[in-house]
Order: C-alpha cells, then sequence, then structure tokens
C-alpha cells in the first residue's frame, strides 16, 4: 500500500498561517514548535517583485495521525483557507501534482 | 487527541475570540466542561469548514492565565493597577447608583456609549444606550469614522443599497449555485484580503473565485501575494485613490466602455459626472498618483470590457482624503459599468431575512427604537449637527467632534463613558495621548472587556468581564446567512455575555419598562422579522438562506421592485435611480459629484514639512494573526508574528544605513515611536508600512507605561481633526509623513 502524504499547492498558498495554528490546536505544541511552517519567499525579478508563500512540514507532523485513523481529514487540510493542501497516497497526489501550476509533495514517516 | 469522547456544539464565530467580522461556522468540542477545540464547519456556507488562526487559536484564548473573569474595582488611583475583585452585585449596583446620578445631575447624554469596531457589539451597546437616553454612541478616537462607514454612507447616497463583490455568498449553495457566475476581473482596492474577514467579507473567497478563472486587477501602494498573481497592478502613491477612481471613469466614459442601456435606463446624472471627470484625464491622474497613465487606461478597459466584474474594498478608501467622495466614484465605476446586483458584479447586500441585529443606519436604529426617540436624542448628539450626513446616515457621534468636546465641555461636558470591547488608546484613537488625557477628565468609567490593555489600565474605574463567542447565545444577520451563537460552555468563571450584562442594566437604568425577561426572549423579538426563532435556527445548525423571492436574496432587485418601499421597480434613492449625481449629498450640503482631495500633509500640500519627513507613512497594515489591537497575548498567535514591524523598502534602507530586523524609530511632526524595520523589496521606495494596535501585554500595565502602548502604537504618529466636509474620512491614518532612523545600541 501507498504511504500517505500530502500536496502543497503553493501556488495558491497566501501565508494566513491557519496550517500552523491548526497543528499547533491539534497536538497542543508550544513553545514554537509545529509540524507545518509557512515561509514567504520574495523574489525581486527584473519586471516585478514576486511574492509567495511556501508551507513546509518538520519533523514534528504525524500527517495527524489520531485524526487520519477516525477518517478524518489531517486538521491543516481542514482548516487551510486557501484550500491549498491535500492528503492523501503519494501515487495519487503525483497524479494531482501533473494537474497543478505549482506544488510540492511532503512525505514525513 | 480522541476526539469522539467530545461534546461538539455548532456555533456561529462573531466577535470575542476570534475577534473578527465574519460569521464562520464552527464546532466546539467540549470535554470535562472545557472548550478543548474549535474547528471549522464543513456544512457552513461561510466558510466551508475552513478557519482563519484567530478562530483556531479560541481555547487558548479562553483559558489565558491574564483573562479577566471577575469583576473588579479600582482601588488607587487611575492608571495605578490596583484592583479590587467585587461581585456582580456590587459591581451592577455601583454602575447603576453612579450612571442614574450623572443623569440626574446632568443629562443623559453626558455618557458616552464606546465600541471598536462592528461586531455584535452594536445591538447591545445601542440597546443599553437607548434604554439609559443617551444619543452618543462612539468608536472614540477613530479619525474621520473612517472604517466602512465612509462607504456605506456614499454607498447609501449613490444607489439607496450597499453593495460588495459577489462571490456566492448570498447563495446556499455557494460556487455550485447555477444562478452565479465568477467575476471576470475582481478589482482589490486597497484591501489585503488574505487577512482576515474585513466588513464580514471572508477573504479567501477572492482566492476560491481565482480558483474559478476570476483575475485581478490590485491597487496597493505595496507589493504582494496578490499583486504577484494579478494581470495589472496599480502602485499608487497612498492617498490618492479617489484620482485613480477618477482617472478610471474618464476613460470609460470618453472611451464610450461603459454599459449605455443600464446608464440610460437606471442612472440619473450621468451628463453632469462626465463633464466632472473631463478634469481628471490619465495624464493629469499620472501626476498625482504616480501611476503611469497607461496602466489606468489599461485597467479602466480590462474592467469595463469584461462583464461582469467587481470591486472588492478595504478601509484605506474611508481614511481617505474625502473618504466619502472616494468611496461615491468607486461605487460609480460598477454603477456606470452595470455591474451592480448582477451575478459575478457588486451585489446588492442586505441583512439576512430583514433581521437587524447591529443597527449600521439611522433607519434601522429607527426601526427598533422609534422614531420619536431617536429624533428627540438626535438633538444632542455629538457632531450631528455640524455633519447632515452623520444626522441623517448614521446613529454615530462624529469622533473629531468629540475630542474637542471632551477638552472644551462645549456644548456641554461629558462626565462618564460606557466603554465595551473597544481598546481606544492601544486600538483605533488617532492621537491617543490626546485622547488619553481628555478622557482622565471623566468622572466616572465603565469598562467591560476580556484583558486588561492600556485602555482599561489608564481610564477604568469598574471592569466588568465578558464572554467569548463560545460562551454566549448570540444572533447575526450581516449579510448572508441568518445565524446564531450557541453556548458550548458557561462563562468561564464569572463571565457574562455583553448582550447579559446590558439587558441587566438597561431594567435598572430604563425609564421605561423593557419587555424582556432574558437575552433569548429580545433575540426572538429581533429574529421575528425572519420568521423564526433562535431554536429553530440553533437545531438547523446554526444558519438559514432566506426564502426564494425574499428581498434580502440576489439578483437584479432593482428590476423586480424589491428594493424601493412603495414596490416599484428602481433604486432607493430621490430619483429612484442610481444618482451619479447625488441628490443627497447636494441636501446634504456636499458636492454632489466627486472630486479628488490632497491628503493635508503630503509632498504637494506641505513640502517644506516633506523635507524633514520625507517618506510617507501608511498605518494599519493587517496581520492574519491578529485582529487589530488583540490577540498579542496569545502565544499560539505571537509566535507568528511577535514584534511590531515596519516594512521599508530594500534600498531606502540602504541609504538609511539600516539592515533587516534593525530597531527603527518612527517619526514625525506628531509623535514618535519604534518598531523593528523588515526590509523588503515589496516595500515602495517612498513608503514605510506599518501595522496597528502595537502594545505589549507582558509588559507594566500601570501607567505611565501602560503596556508600553505611547512606545509601539503607530496611531501616536496619527491626528484628529482632519474630518472630510461631510464629517467621514480626511484621516492621516494612510498618508502621513515620517522618517526613519535606526536606534543605536
Amino acid at each position: 500500500m501507498s504511504r500517505n502524504g500530502l500536496l502543497i499547492e503553493y501556488e495558491y498558498c497566501t501565508g494566513c498561517h491557519a496550517c500552523e495554528v491548526a497543528c499547533k490546536q491539534e497536538h497542543n505544541y508550544g513553545g514554537g514548535v509545529c509540524g507545518i511552517r509557512v515561509d514567504e519567499l520574495v523574489t525581486a525579478g527584473p519586471d516585478k517583485v514576486q511574492v509567495d508563500n511556501v508551507p513546509i512540514l518538520t519533523r514534528f507532523c504525524d500527517l495527524c495521525a489520531a485524526r487520519t485513523l477516525a477518517h478524518e481529514e489531517p486538521t491543516c487540510v481542514k482548516h487551510c483557507q486557501a484550500s491549498c493542501l491535500l492528503y492523501g497516497p503519494i501515487t495519487e497526489l503525483v497524479k494531482e501534482m501533473e494537474k497543478r501550476p505549482r506544488s510540492s509533495i511532503y512525505a514525513p514517516k | 487527541m480522541a476526539k469522539n469522547k467530545d461534546k461538539v456544539t455548532l456555533s456561529t464565530l462573531w466577535s470575542a475570540g476570534c475577534g473578527s467580522h465574519g460569521g464562520c461556522g464552527c464546532e466546539i468540542y467540549v470535554r470535562d466542561g472545557r472548550v478543548v477545540r474549535v474547528e471549522g464547519d464543513k456544512n457552513h456556507p461561510f466558510n466551508q469548514g475552513r478557519l482563519c488562526p484567530k478562530g483556531l487559536a479560541i481555547p487558548q484564548y479562553m483559558y489565558h492565565k491574564d483573562r479577566v473573569t471577575h469583576p473588579l474595582k479600582r482601588v488607587g488611583e487611575r492608571g495605578e493597577g490596583k484592583w479590587q475583585r467585587i461581585t456582580w452585585d456590587e459591581a451592577l449596583d455601583t454602575v447603576e447608583a453612579r450612571l442614574k446620578d450623572i443623569r440626574a445631575k446632568y443629562g443623559a447624554e453626558s455618557v458616552i456609549f464606546c465600541q471598536g469596531t462592528g461586531r455584535d457589539i452594536g445591538g447591545p451597546i445601542t440597546f443599553l444606550m437607548y434604554a439609559y437616553g443617551s444619543p452618543n454612541w462612539v468608536q472614540v478616537g477613530l479619525a474621520g469614522h473612517a472604517c466602512y462607514t465612509p462607504r456605506l454612507g456614499a454607498m447609501f447616497a449613490t444607489q439607496g443599497a450597499y453593495s460588495v463583490a459577489d462571490c456566492s455568498q448570498f447563495l446556499e449553495k455557494r460556487y455550485d449555485s447555477p444562478e452565479w457566475e465568477p467575476p471576470k476581473y475582481i478589482i482589490l482596492w486597497a484591501q489585503n484580503p488574505a487577512a482576515g474577514c474585513h466588513d464580514g467579507f471572508f477573504g479567501h473567497w477572492i482566492i476560491d473565485c481565482m480558483r474559478r478563472g476570476s483575475k485581478l486587477i490590485v491597487i496597493d501602494p505595496r507589493h504582494t501575494w496578490f499583486t504577484t498573481r494579478a494581470a495589472i497592478h496599480i502602485q499608487n502613491r497612498p492617498g490618492t485613490d479617489g484620482a485613480i477612481a477618477l482617472g478610471m471613469l474618464n476613460v470609460i466614459i470618453n472611451e464610450g466602455l461603459y454599459d449605455k442601456a443600464f446608464v440610460e435606463k437606471w442612472c440619473y446624472g450621468f451628463d453632469e459626472l462626465k463633464e466632472r471627470v473631463q478634469e481628471y484625464p490619465p495624464e493629469k491622474v499620472e501626476e498625482i498618483t504616480w501611476v503611469p497613465a497607461d496602466l489606468i487606461r489599461q485597467a479602466a478597459r480590462l474592467y469595463a470590457t469584461n462583464k461582469p466584474s467587481a470591486i472588492q474594498w478595504g478601509e484605506p478608501v474611508d481614511a481617505m482624503p474625502a473618504g466619502s467622495v472616494v468611496a461615491q466614484a468607486i461605487n460609480q465605476l460598477w454603477a456606470i459599468t452595470g455591474n451592480i446586483d448582477n451575478p459575478g458584479g457588486n451585489v446588492i447586500a442586505k441583512n439576512s431575512h430583514g433581521v437587524t441585529t447591529y443597527p449600521f443606519s439611522s433607519a434601522e436604529l429607527t426601526k427598533l427604537y422609534g422614531e420619536d426617540l431617536v429624533k428627540k436624542l438626535n438633538e444632542k448628539r455629538i457632531g450631528a449637527n455640524d455633519y447632515p450626513m452623520i444626522k441623517n446616515f448614521r446613529g454615530w457621534v462624529q469622533p473629531d467632534v468629540l475630542i474637542e468636546q471632551l477638552e472644551t465641555d462645549k456644548p456641554y461636558k461629558v462626565h462618564g463613558a460606557w466603554i465595551q470591547t473597544s481598546n481606544i488608546i492601544g486600538g483605533q484613537a488617532a492621537d491617543p495621548r490626546r485622547h488619553y488625557e481628555a478622557m482622565k477628565r471623566l468622572d466616572f468609567i465603565v469598562y467591560v472587556d476580556l484583558f486588561q490593555n492600556p485602555t482599561s489600565m489608564g481610564l477604568a474605574d469598574i471592569f466588568l468581564p465578558a464572554a467569548t463567542i463560545c460562551e454566549k447565545e448570540s444572533f447575526r444577520s450581516w449579510w448572508q446567512p441568518l445565524g446564531v451563537s450557541v453556548p458550548a460552555v458557561e462563562g468561564v468563571d464569572e463571565a457574562r455575555s455583553d448582550w447579559e450584562i446590558n439587558l441587566e442594566l438597561a431594567k435598572r437604568l430604563a425609564t421605561t419598562p423593557i419587555k424582556y425577561n432574558t437575552v433569548k426572549e429580545l433575540i426572538n423579538d429581533r429574529l421575528k422579522d425572519g420568521n423564526t426563532d433562535y431554536d429553530k435556527l440553533r437545531d438547523k445548525g446554526c444558519w438559514e438562506y432566506p426564502p426564494e423571492g425574499d428581498p434580502t436574496r440576489p439578483y437584479y432587485r432593482y428590476q423586480r421592485g424589491l428594493l424601493r418601499k412603495d414596490g416599484q421597480p428602481g433604486f432607493d434613492t430621490p430619483t429612484g435611480k442610481v444618482e451619479l449625481y447625488s441628490k443627497r449629498y447636494e441636501e446634504w450640503g456636499l458636492d454632489p459629484l466627486p472630486y479628488y482631495e490632497e491628503p493635508r500633509e503630503s509632498y504637494v500640500a506641505t513640502p517644506e514639512l516633506a523635507k524633514k519627513y520625507p517618506l510617507i507613512l501608511t498605518t494599519g497594515r493587517r496581520s492574519p494573526v491578529f485582529f487589530h489591537s488583540e490577540h498579542r497575548m496569545i502565544p499560539w498567535l505571537r509566535e507568528l508574528d511577535p514584534d511590531p514591524e515596519c516594512e521599508i523598502n530594500d534600498q531606502t534602507a540602504a541609504e538609511l544605513g539600516i539592515e533587516n530586523g534593525d530597531w527603527v524609530s518612527i517619526e514625525n511632526a506628531h509623535g514618535k515611536i519604534k518598531m523593528r524595520a523588515k526590509v523588503t523589496p515589496t516595500a515602495h521606495p517612498k513608503v514605510v508600512t506599518a501595522p496597528h494596535g502595537w502594545w505589549l501585554p507582558e509588559t507594566d500595565g500601570k501607567a505611565p507605561n501602560l503596556f508600553s502602548t505611547w512606545e509601539y502604537n503607530i496611531n501616536n504618529l496619527t491626528t484628529m481633526g482632519n474630518q472630510g466636509k461631510s464629517g467621514f474620512g480626511g484621516t492621516d491614518y494612510r498618508s502621513g509623513l515620517c522618517r526613519v532612523t535606526k536606534i543605536k545600541d
């Protein structure tokens, strides 16, 4: 069976931080610990300044094991205000990745 | 965390806790009598399961060690920070006795009723104020009343109703509704919707529309995530948005791109508008705004020739010089292109089912409290007699007039204040020091809130602990849908809901008996307009859209006779049309047509001052993890935005010897504070952007420090007394001048 992971469609991440606080609430993390982090990426191109946001998973992400066991999606996926996170088998996520402009897959274990 | 043993309550989030304007559906999980988790409700059409950081942090907010959960009385001098816990009986008896005494000696108008931003507080605070007999409802210090009211007033005058960008929020099936279509273009006008749910609009609906094909035109002095993805970025000089709107009107009219059939049939005063906008050719607008004339032309053409398109605008529009005029000009853009009450345009927004929770307008106040009372009290409403638009449109005090009156005691002295969930000094007030000094002169101040903050510490005599949204019964009809908030737990310790506190005091203070025994009776009485009640709505999952044919449902209501009291087609204005030449503005002694006004202090208006303070200061930058001055004490949120941080352009910073992360002093003719510098190419070389509402709850709360509000609150660089001719707008929140220097260690 394929392992599960997260597809992060970072083209649409607005940097709202909902995933981070959802993660902290779910796991009761404190002191800055969190399973996901959103970084702002600013690039001064030749004709335009570009602002992107890139969520990355940390070693504290357990893909919300307790929730997925109860057939609920990970809390960051549910609460992402831009709906840019997708949870599922990595093989399925790869197919989704082909359809989207800018995305990455994380597979924490 | 195992969730299956937890009791789940569905509710609607609005107000304290998340703090926000939105009406997100939520699931509140309770274990052993405590809220352990708040999640989004997937079945709720407003947020469809999503939730913002502030909503997700509610459990940490509710059970925070510093939350005030018992009534307190001040036992030292004001600002000394000496408080004594008292019972609710003692607190209410004291408030009742003092307020009755002030009323007997000086009249009810000598007590002002102060709220912060537009949340469910508008219901309870007016209920108490009118029961007491005062007309003075105010957001103290909110210069030029610059938060939605200028835009609402302009739309009321122009089209007799309010409009918002149509992201399908008025239909329960949302994006799947067959009658809806996505806007082809959305103009994001001076707003960062990703930061929250401004004006009751869930910001990420914009992203939902982008995924469905909407393209963006963004008007913003900064480079942002949205400008990165926009077809056109109009990077204008802060404060000049009125000229942008007039320039776009000029292009659309002169190039014949407007909706001729709509204008012919449904608009009044087109020829006068056409004549006026001849004063604003794109080349002149370029000089004013720094935006290339061709870019203005392109934006105007794209917007006008792609129908439907929508405009989503933000608070900076209100804060412009002559804010209500800028709003009028923007309203005219969607009017002459026929993007009004059409799917994917600027849909007319009415309170769901015709229910009033928060009486925005004089009309709603009159409906709730009776014409005789409202008219009688208006005679003494502060600022109402100076500004006909303020007198006739909305039941507020004019804040710039208020501060003068607080200082001069003319035409009468203010003796008391009821302040409810409003951090005046650390939050909205321009020139907070002036407000602090003026309000210290009051005889008696009641403060109702959830945490101590600069205002409560500096001014309160009695502190009453309010409940979060998870602890109270409330209801919401701000646009759609109609909803109720359901308590998942009792008030933490002794906290009580704003409705409960105000109903109890209204019973004690009213001059005519209050007919409601309980909050639920009051809510049900108001829900009667929607043919429903609290329990029915709760049992349905907390929300309901109005039935087919209801005038609070879209679209094209002007064609169907659903906007006017007489049931005729048309708009609810004096001429029955969208008034491009505003009869109401004319009646109120204002220019019926839009014009451009320069900020009071700017390179153009005060070139000498600009030599001393060579950068433009725009304040009020929103953080996605804080709501105004709230949430700085919530660890989950604060660690994401730990310091007050101003944005400064990288090249400008290099010239000033400032590096990323340096502490800098921001200073102008009105004040000086410090912030950390975020050095970034996203900032315009001439513009410094600062967040508002910063104070440090971890520092000394006692006066004079007051949680460091004088050191970090950017409003110390802003002023009162710049209000526009209508009384609305004209502030320097968004377009002041400043200089920035590195603070040496």
